[in-house]
């Protein structure tokens, strides 16, 4: 019985198994977000003060902003501000940065608008931060016992690994054109509290709400940017009746 | 005083006469509003290549305007530059879209004015009696580059840092004045609060007042010598009985109306980037200049923005190796010149030019050549209206030698603009230089492919 449940439970961790080739960049996997939905978008915020705001700040961003996700001011300072600050101050991260430093040699950069400068002509930053944030695996000559196949040797540890469990990076060899070529693939060594799905479901969420946070503006922008279109063909249109009915005339 | 009743009253604006008579005897309100406008007769036959001088005024006012309302929030300093730009991207109402404007419409008065010059290339208007319009037009596009090169350290991310301190650093190679320039330029040791503060200084009101000033140069000189235009006729050769050219019309109500309907349809694109893709892949906003500026981080890779992408890419052409190849072109084109039938004084001045630069080949090393060939690559646009040596104006009239090094010349640009923006590679830098040579033959082979060309008599009249 344990033996079938290990042998499935294995299978399933195959499945999202992400395939690196050593030694070249990564091919980022897509972010599976949905900028319209506000639950994912919430529970997101919820991954977000609770797993980063500890050492990372979003120093750009107010909490009170969070009523774009459909809360309400009372809800925000009930379930997401933890620092004791107000619900118009910035999101700030309870740690000092100069500790932060110590700890970690470098202090935790700010991720306001991390998913906009992560972007880059492999993909957009929702890609990499959805692919970075599944690509912790355990090395041991690591200082923190962590490194990651999106960016080598970070500073970071791995701050859901108890959600997703513990990856080892395993070499295997897969068919390449005309030959074999080794490839790194993250393997599951020991299960975390969630399953594979899951763990990257509320990935998926947490990225959906930095990308939200990196341009809170967007929805509006889009919006705007419809109905000044509409706006504009009717001038185009009146404004080229106008240029015929002056033109008419010259030949 | 007897000058109010010498001025005959306004008619013809009905219940405004009286205030406009009371001030055009006052100030030469009429006679401006008749040269500038509704008595400056352009030729009828302007094409789609002339919308975009009416488009580039256009975006100047849009730029100065959403300027003003960004310096109301923005904070000229090292420590709270970045965050005041997302402040206004957040906090400021409607911040996001007068930031977006400003940052769309930079990369948009490039293209505007990229395709303005082209259309100057394409029917000869630098040629006589406009050479100074073309010259007050270089001077302008030489403006913008500053203003565009100032403007983009302010949002203080890691692209505005680098690029600002590379492009500094350029001034640091020149010989004997470099490194005292280039600390002068900067205000520190490295771009840091002082060159910022500076910087902004520039920005904000140096180069917009300039550019003002020199854009009234340009329109005055485009109005006293009469537009150009796709046949390349002077439509003032024919006048008719009214003393107005046969071929034109009033340039208020036709092209006030005709450029209306232009600056709606650039309106149009400009939204769609503007509200849809306000980073344009990347090339309008960089990625990287949303991390904020850190002088201890230096970026793997540093690529100026798109605007200025065909110059890096020359700068960077400029090898040890290529030099030797450099110097072997200039040797064959001072053959060139002596083997042509050009006046004594010319030959001798060209000669000595050339030997001078052979010499400082050797003296000068290739980063400071480089930096000269970039400088050059600009600056040689001023020469056209002497370099053209044909017959006619309009590519119309031209033949195939012009129209075939015309059509090249645009291609070396893009291609040398697309290599600009990679990393370096072995391949793009061979490209870059093949790119270069191209670019320079364009200018200085185009007195004698000018001449050899086969043209044919342009027109009289507009037909």
């Amino acid at each position: 019985m344990m033996k079938t449940m290990r042998s499935y439970a294995a299978a399933l961790l195959l499945v999202p198994a992400l395939g690196f080739a050593a030694g070249t960049d990564v091919k980022l996997d897509h972010a599976p977000i949905d900028p319209t939905d506000r639950v994912s978008l919430q529970r997101g915020a919820h991954a977000f003060v609770n797993y980063c705001l500890n050492c990372h700040s979003a120093g750009y961003m107010r909490y009170n902003r969070l009523q774009d996700l459909g809360l309400t001011e009372q809800q925000i300072r009930d379930n997401l501000v933890f620092t004791g600050v107000k619900v118009g101050e910035l999101m700030k991260a309870a740690m000092d940065p100069r500790e932060a430093k110590q700890w970690f040699g470098t202090p935790p950069p700010d991720l306001t608008v991390t998913a906009r400068s992560r972007s880059s002509h492999a993909g957009p930053g929702s890609d990499w931060l959805y692919t970075y944030l599944r690509g912790f695996y355990r090395d041991p000559s690591r200082p923190t016992g962590w490194n990651n196949v999106v960016y080598p040797n970070v500073a970071m540890p791995h701050a859901l690994w108890e959600l997703q469990g513990v990856q080892v990076l395993k070499e295997a060899k897969e068919q390449a054109d005309g030959y074999m070529k080794t490839v790194g693939k993250l393997v599951i060594d020991k299960p975390g509290t969630m399953k594979p799905v899951e763990y990257d479901r509320l990935v998926a969420d947490l990225v959906n709400y930095m990308t939200y946070m990196s341009e809170p503006a967007r929805a509006q922008r889009v919006t705007v940017g419809l109905y000044s279109l509409l706006v504009i063909v009717i001038l185009i249109g009146l404004s080229y009746a106008l240029k015929k009915a002056y033109w008419k005339d010259v030949h | 005083m007897a000058s109010t009743e010498n001025k005959l009253p306004v008619t013809g604006a009905g219940p405004l006469n009286g205030v406009l008579t009371w001030v055009d005897q006052r100030f030469p309100l009429i006679s401006l509003w008749k040269e500038h406008a509704a008595e400056y007769y352009a030729p009828k036959n302007f094409n789609f290549w002339y919308y975009f001088g009416s488009l580039a005024m256009f975006v100047l006012v849009l730029q100065i305007v959403t300027g003003i309302f960004l310096t109301m929030h923005y904070k000229p300093d090292a420590a709270q530059a970045f965050a005041s730009v997302e402040y206004i991207m957040r906090d400021v109402p409607w911040g996001w879209l007068v930031r977006y404007m400003h940052s769309t419409g930079a990369s948009m008065f490039f293209i505007v004015v990229y395709l303005h010059m082209f259309r100057g290339l394409m029917y000869g208007s630098y040629r006589k009696p406009r050479e100074l319009i073309w010259i007050f037009g270089m001077v302008i596009y030489l403006m913008l580059m500053a203003e565009a090169f100032f403007g983009y350290l302010l949002p203080w991310g890691q692209m505005s840092f680098w690029g600002a301190q590379v492009i500094v650093n350029l001034f640091d190679a020149l010989p004997l004045i470099g490194p005292d320039l280039a600390l002068w330029i900067r205000g520190d040791y490295v771009v840091s609060d002082a060159t910022l503060n500076r910087f902004f200084a520039f920005h904000v009101i140096a180069i917009p007042l300039v550019l003002v000033a020199l854009v009234a140069a340009h329109l005055m000189a485009l109005h006293e010598v009469g537009s150009n235009n796709p046949e390349g006729v002077e439509i003032k050769k024919t006048l008719g009985p009214d003393g107005h050219p046969v071929d034109g019309i009033p340039f208020h109500p036709y092209y006030t109306v005709k450029d209306t309907f232009g600056v709606m349809v650039f309106l149009a694109l400009f939204a769609i980037v503007m509200f849809f893709m306000p980073e344009f892949g990347g090339y309008f906003l960089e990625y990287n200049n949303f991390i904020p500026a850190d002088p201890l981080k230096t970026p793997s890779h540093i690529a100026p923005v798109w605007y200025f992408t065909p110059y890096y890419s020359i700068l960077r052409a400029i090898t040890e190796e290529f030099m030797i190849v450099l110097a072997i072109a200039v040797f064959f084109y001072g053959v060139l010149i002596l083997r042509s039938a050009f006046r004594g004084s010319m030959k001798t001045i060209a000669l000595i030019a050339i030997a001078v630069v052979l010499a400082l080949f050797w003296a000068l090393d290739a980063k400071v050549w480089g930096v000269i060939f970039m400088g050059l690559a600009v600056m040689i646009f001023f020469l056209l209206p002497w370099l053209d040596q044909s017959p006619v104006k309009s590519v119309r009239y031209k033949g195939g030698l012009y129209r075939s090094a015309l059509g090249l010349f645009v291609v070396v640009f893009l291609v040398l603009g697309y290599y600009g923006t990679q990393p370096v590679t072995d391949l793009g830098t061979r490209i870059s230089q093949i790119g270069t040579m191209l670019y320079f033959a364009f200018f200085m082979l185009m007195p004698w492919y000018s001449r050899m060309d086969t043209t044919r008599p342009e027109p009289v009249r507009l037909a």
